[in-house]
C-alpha cells in the first residue's frame, strides 16, 4: 500500500566497482576479491560489496564507517547519482535502477532531498534562492516556494541572511542552508551524507531535535550518514557499520554497542557512554516483578538514569513496566552497574594482559 | 638532376588542371546555387542595413548619450564611462563619425550572429566528447587560415559587399565563443551539478539555472575575444567593400598618407579599448557573488 508520507526502501545484493570496465570484474570480486587486490590488479576502485539492507517506511537509517568505507557511494545509490554495476534498490517496491529518464526525474523531485556532505549549494544564487531550489523545479508557485524557503530558513537559524551569498556564509551555516533546501522540498525520503558534520554541538543537537520532532509528525524515511556514534544512536532506529564497502554490522543501538560483531566495531563503540546508550529493556530479567521492589522503571529508561533512581531510592532491585505501566519484568542494581561498566574492564583487562 | 635536389613535386600540367577543376567545380556551383545563397543571407543583409540605418540616421548626441549609458550600466565604473566619451568626442571632432558608426554596426551583428551560433555549438561540445574531438580541428583551421584566403570564396559566392564582410570576419572571430563556452561548462563544479540533478532538474533546467550562470564568466571572456578579433578584421574585411574604418585605412596605404591611417588606425584602437573593458568589467560584474569570500 502506498501512503503520502512514507517510503520504504529496499537494497539488494548492490555491487559499485569504480572504472572503465567494472563489469567484467564482477564475477571476481563475487569470488572473493578483496578492495585492495582489485585496486593493485586491475586499478579498478570497489566501492561497494553485497549490499543488502531494508529500511523500513518512517524509520531512521544511521550509515556508519570510517572515511573511504563507501558510505556517500552507497546514499548516492539511493537517487541514482550513481548507477549500480549490479543490484537493485527498490522503493517501495520499485527499482529506481530500471526508472526511465522522466520517471526517475519525477521520482528525485518529489519523493526525495538530499543534504550533501559539502554542501553543494549554488554559488551564483542567494541563500533563499537555493533554499527554493526545489520547489522552482517542480514548478510551485511563487508564494508557496517563498513561505516555505523562509519557514526552513527560520527554523535552522539562518533568518537576516536569506540573501547573502553562500560564500559570505561560514561552513556550518552552508551546510544549514543545504538542510534547509533539502527539508524545503518535502519530500518523503531524506538523504543526509554527514548533514551535521560541520555544525557547533549545540547548534547540532538543535539540528538532531528539529530531525526527531520532524519524524513525530512526518514520518519520512531518512538515511543518515555520521561519523558520530553517540549521534547515530540518538537518531538511528537501525545502524549500519560499513567497512571497505561492505556491510559488517545491521542492527538497533542496543546491538551494536551489547553485540560488537567484529574488532572494526568495538572500536567505533569503545568510546561510548553506555549508561547513556542502553536502556534498561537490554539488562532487564523478563518476567514476574520482584516481590520486594519498591521501584518502578520504564523500559526506555537509561541504565544512567536507573543506577540513580535505585541508588536515591536506596534499592537494589527494581521493577520495569512497559509502554502501558504493566510489568514486564525486573532489574538489579548488580545488572545495570555491570553493563555500564563491562566494555572498559575488558579492554583494561586486555591491555594489562599484554603489558604483562 | 638527382631526385633529392628538388622535391618530386606533381607534373607543372597536372597540377594546373588540377587547381582549374576545382575552380571549375566551385564556379559552377556558385553560378547555380548563388541565387539560394544569397536568399538565405536575405535577413542578415536586413539586420546589417537596418543597424547601420540606426546608427547613422539617429542624430549623434543621441548615439554619443546611448553609448556612454551603455558604457557606464555595463561597467559601472566612472574612468570607464567616461573615456568612452571622451573617445567618440575626439572620433566625431576628428570627422570620424560616419566611418566610426559603420564599423561600430557591423561590430554589433557580427558579434550578435557569433553569439547566437557561437554559444549553442559550444553547449553542444560540451556535451559530447566525439562532437568535441570533431570540431576543435575545425575550429583551429578557422582560427590559423590567413584572412584573406576564406574571402576568395566568400566573394566567388556572393561578390562584394556588406554580407561577405560578415561571412568573413564570422568565420574568423567565432572560434573563441564555442571554445569558451565549452570550456566554461565543462569546468562547472561536478558537485553542484549532482544536487541540481539530485533535485531532478530536467537537462534545460540544469543548463539555465547552473551551467550556464556559473560558466557566464567564461563566456563572457569568450564573447570579449570575439569582438576584439572581429574588430582586427574590419580592415581585410573592407578590401571587399564593407564600409567603415577599414577603407580609409587601405586609401591611406595606397596613397601613402600617413595621417589619414594613424587617425582611423587610433580610432579603431579607441573602439577596441572601449569594447574591451565595458565586456570585461561586465563580465566581472557577473560574478559578483564570488567576490566576498568568507575567510577561509
Ligand atoms: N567516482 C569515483 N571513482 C573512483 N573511485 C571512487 C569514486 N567515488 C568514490 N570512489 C571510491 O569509493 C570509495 C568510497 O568512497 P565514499 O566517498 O563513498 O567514502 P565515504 O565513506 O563517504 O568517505 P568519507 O567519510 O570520507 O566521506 C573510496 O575508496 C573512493 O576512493
Ligand atoms: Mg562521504
Amino acid at each position: 500500500m502506498e501512503t503520502e508520507t512514507a517510503e520504504s526502501i529496499e537494497i539488494r545484493g548492490l555491487y559499485k566497482i569504480f572504472g572503465r570496465r567494472a563489469k567484467s570484474y564482477i564475477d571476481a570480486v563475487k569470488n572473493g576479491m578483496g578492495k585492495q587486490e582489485l585496486q593493485e590488479k586491475h586499478g579498478h576502485v570497489l566501492g561497494l560489496q553485497d549490499i543488502n539492507l531494508t529500511m523500513p517506511a518512517g524509520s531512521i537509517q544511521v550509515v556508519m564507517g570510517l572515511s573511504g568505507s563507501g558510505k556517500s557511494t552507497l546514499i548516492r545509490h539511493i537517487n541514482r547519482l550513481i548507477d549500480p554495476t549490479v543490484g537493485e534498490v527498490l522503493v517501495n517496491g520499485e527499482d529506481v535502477c530500471k526508472m526511465n529518464t522522466r520517471a526517475l526525474r519525477n521520482f528525485r523531485r518529489h519523493k526525495t532531498a538530499m543534504v550533501f556532505q559539502k554542501f553543494a549549494l549554488l554559488p551564483h544564487r542567494t541563500v533563499i534562492d537555493n533554499v527554493v531550489y526545489g520547489l522552482e523545479i517542480q514548478g510551485v508557485d511563487k508564494d508557496k516556494q517563498q513561505t516555505e524557503a523562509r519557514r526552513w530558513i527560520d527554523r535552522v537559524g539562518l533568518s537576516g541572511f536569506e540573501d547573502n551569498y553562500p560564500n559570505q556564509l561560514s561552513g556550518g551555516m552552508q551546510q544549514r542552508v543545504g538542510l534547509a533546501r533539502a527539508l524545503t522540498n518535502d519530500a518523503p525520503i531524506l538523504l543526509m551524507d554527514e548533514a551535521f558534520s560541520a555544525l557547533d554541538p549545540l547548534i547540532r543537537m538543535d539540528m538532531q531535535s528539529v530531525l526527531l520532532d520532524l519524524q513525530k509528525e512526518l514520518r519520512k524515511t531518512v538515511v543518515f550518514i555520521t561519523h558520530d556514534l553517540d549521534e547515530a544512536l540518538r537518531l538511528g532506529d537501525r545502524i549500519a557499520i560499513l567497512r571497505d564497502g561492505a556491510v559488517v554490522q545491521e542492527g538497533t543501538g542496543q546491538d551494536i554497542v551489547l553485540r560488537p560483531a567484529d574488532d572494526y566495531i568495538e572500536n567505533f563503540v569503545k568510546e561510548v557512554n553506555r549508561g547513556r546508550v542502553i536502556l534498561v529493556e537490554s539488562v532487564m530479567k523478563e518476567g514476574p516483578p520482584a516481590a520486594n521492589a519498591t521501584l518502578e522503571l520504564g523500559r526506555d529508561t537509561q541504565l544512567e538514569s536507573a543506577a540513580r533512581a535505585m541508588t536515591q531510592s536506596n534499592v537494589n532491585v527494581a521493577n520495569v513496566i512497559d509502554m502501558n505501566g504493566e510489568c514486564c519484568g525486573q532489574v538489579t542494581m548488580g545488572d545495570t552497574v555491570a553493563a555500564m561498566v563491562r566494555q572498559d574492564d575488558e579492554s583494561e583487562d586486555g591491555e594489562q594482559a599484554r603489558s604483562a | 638532376m638527382a631526385w633529392y635536389d628538388e622535391f618530386p613535386a606533381m607534373g607543372r600540367t597536372e597540377l594546373r588542371d588540377l587547381k582549374n577543376a576545382i575552380d571549375k567545380g566551385f564556379r559552377a556551383w556558385t553560378r547555380e546555387h548563388g541565387g539560394t545563397v544569397e536568399a538565405i543571407f536575405e535577413p542578415i543583409k536586413d539586420l546589417l542595413i537596418w543597424s547601420e540605418r540606426l546608427l547613422l540616421n539617429t542624430p549623434w548626441p543621441i548615439i554619443l548619450i546611448a553609448i556612454t549609458a551603455i558604457a557606464w550600466f555595463g561597467s559601472r565604473k566612472i574612468p570607464i564611462t567616461v573615456g568612452t566619451l571622451l573617445t567618440l568626442v575626439l572620433i566625431g571632432y576628428f570627422d570620424m563619425w560616419e566611418d566610426t558608426m559603420r564599423t561600430v554596426s557591423m561590430m554589433f551583428v557580427c558579434t550578435l550572429v557569433s553569439i547566437v551560433i557561437g554559444i549553442p555549438i559550444g553547449i553542444a561540445m560540451s556535451k559530447s566528447n566525439l562532437l568535441e574531438r570533431m570540431i576543435t580541428p575545425v575550429l583551429d583551421i578557422m582560427q590559423t587560415m590567413p584572412g584573406f584566403v576564406y574571402l576568395i570564396p566568400v566573394v566567388m559566392l556572393l561578390g562584394i559587399g556588406k554580407v561577405p564582410g560578415l561571412l568573413a570576419v564570422v568565420v574568423y572571430a567565432i572560434p573563441p565563443i564555442i571554445r569558451l563556452t565549452n570550456l566554461g561548462i565543462r569546468l562547472v563544479d561536478k558537485e553542484v551539478l549532482e544536487a541540481a540533478d539530485a533535485f531532478g532538474s530536467s537537462s534545460w533546467q540544469r543548463l539555465k539555472n547552473v551551467q550556464i550562470p556559473l560558466a557566464m564568466p567564461t563566456i563572457m571572456a569568450g564573447i570579449n575575444q570575439t569582438i576584439m578579433m572581429a574588430l582586427a578584421l574590419v580592415v581585410i574585411a573592407s578590401m571587399i567593400g564593407v564600409q567603415g574604418l577599414g577603407q580609409p585605412v587601405l586609401k591611406a596605404i595606397a596613397n601613402q598618407q600617413f595621417t589619414l591611417g594613424v587617425f582611423n588606425g587610433l580610432a579603431i584602437v579607441g573602439i577596441a579599448i572601449i569594447f574591451d573593458r565595458v565586456s570585461q568589467a561586465y563580465g566581472k560584474r557577473l560574478q559578483s557573488h564570488s567576490e566576498v569570500v568568507h575567510g577561509n
